[in-house]
């Protein structure tokens, strides 16, 4: 293992951001900023329909005012095939639908909430990462 | 109303802090999770930067009677280590080495206009219907 491309500092700077978003959800509206279920209720569900399509239409003008107010590019690269893409998107959408949780609800608000259910989530989905980086990177 | 703007201004935050840490960018995320070659661990860095600012505030409000903007908490009650919980994540693991986007930093990701994104947000709507269709053949109807 080489360690490479480590960011510590604006790692765990963008992480206390993404903690601020979090608790100002919390705190304000009672819940919990896992982007997956709040995606899904977006689509499939008429509960605060109106809120989960501002959250989402907030995360999509973040990046815009980050490069706006700062003047920095954001570095962004796929170097996935189209094919590729799809299915993974699709894995993406059925495993958190049916895991119930992505990276932000089990990996930050479960794991805050000292949820077993989500640390046990978080352990799987990194080690299926892991082996599926390891398998076709 | 306020409840609205608060939720408005949650994804705003949010998608600054996936910009901030660059956690928006598939080829970063996919850095941290390639453990055995060229390791970044940047990733761990971010949660930990999140986890230390929200779990403090969640042991202090959970048991508060109500939000500020809201009439309850929304919780998950669910305990159980359940099989859909190992398989779904599991399945999510597996999309989500294979390109390196999660749910947060693909949405987030269109502001940078990139066509994959819509492919990739398009066929994770895709799971989530062809879910809720399966589940709905597969629990009787009573």
């Amino acid at each position: 293992m080489n360690i490479i491309n480590f960011t510590p500092l604006s790692a765990f700077v963008g992480g206390i951001i993404i903690g601020l978003a979090v608790i100002l959800f919390f705190v304000g509206n009672g819940r919990l900023a896992g982007v997956s279920g709040i995606v899904n209720n977006a689509l499939v569900s008429k509960k605060n329909r109106t809120d989960n399509f501002l959250f989402i239409v907030g995360l999509v003008l973040g990046p815009i005012f980050y490069v706006f107010f700062t003047k920095n590019n954001i570095p962004f690269l796929i170097t996935s095939s189209l094919p590729i893409i799809i299915i993974a998107g699709f894995l993406v959408g059925i495993g958190t639908k049916v895991g119930k949780g992505c990276t932000s609800g089990h990996g930050i608000c479960g794991i805050s909430l000292l949820s077993l259910r989500s640390i046990i989530a978080t352990i799987i989905f990194m080690i299926t990462a892991i082996i599926t980086v390891r398998l076709i990177g | 109303m306020i409840s609205k703007i608060i939720s408005f201004i949650s994804g705003i935050i949010f998608g600054v802090g996936l910009s901030v840490s660059n956690m928006i960018n598939p080829e970063k995320v996919l850095g941290f999770l390639d453990l055995f070659g060229q390791w970044d661990p940047s990733l761990i860095f971010v949660m930990m930067g999140a986890i230390i600012v929200s779990a403090p505030v969640f042991v202090l409000f959970r048991n508060k009677n109500k939000p500020l903007f809201a009439d309850t908490f929304s919780i998950p009650t669910l305990k159980s280590i359940d099989k859909n919980l190992i398989i779904g994540s599991g399945t999510f693991g597996i999309g989500w080495g294979m390109v390196g986007f999660c749910p947060g930093p693909a949405i987030s990701s269109l502001a940078l206009l990139n066509t994959y994104s819509v492919f990739f947000i398009l066929s994770m709507l895709g799971g989530y219907l062809l879910t809720k269709l399966i589940n709905k053949i597969t629990v009787a109807p009573q």
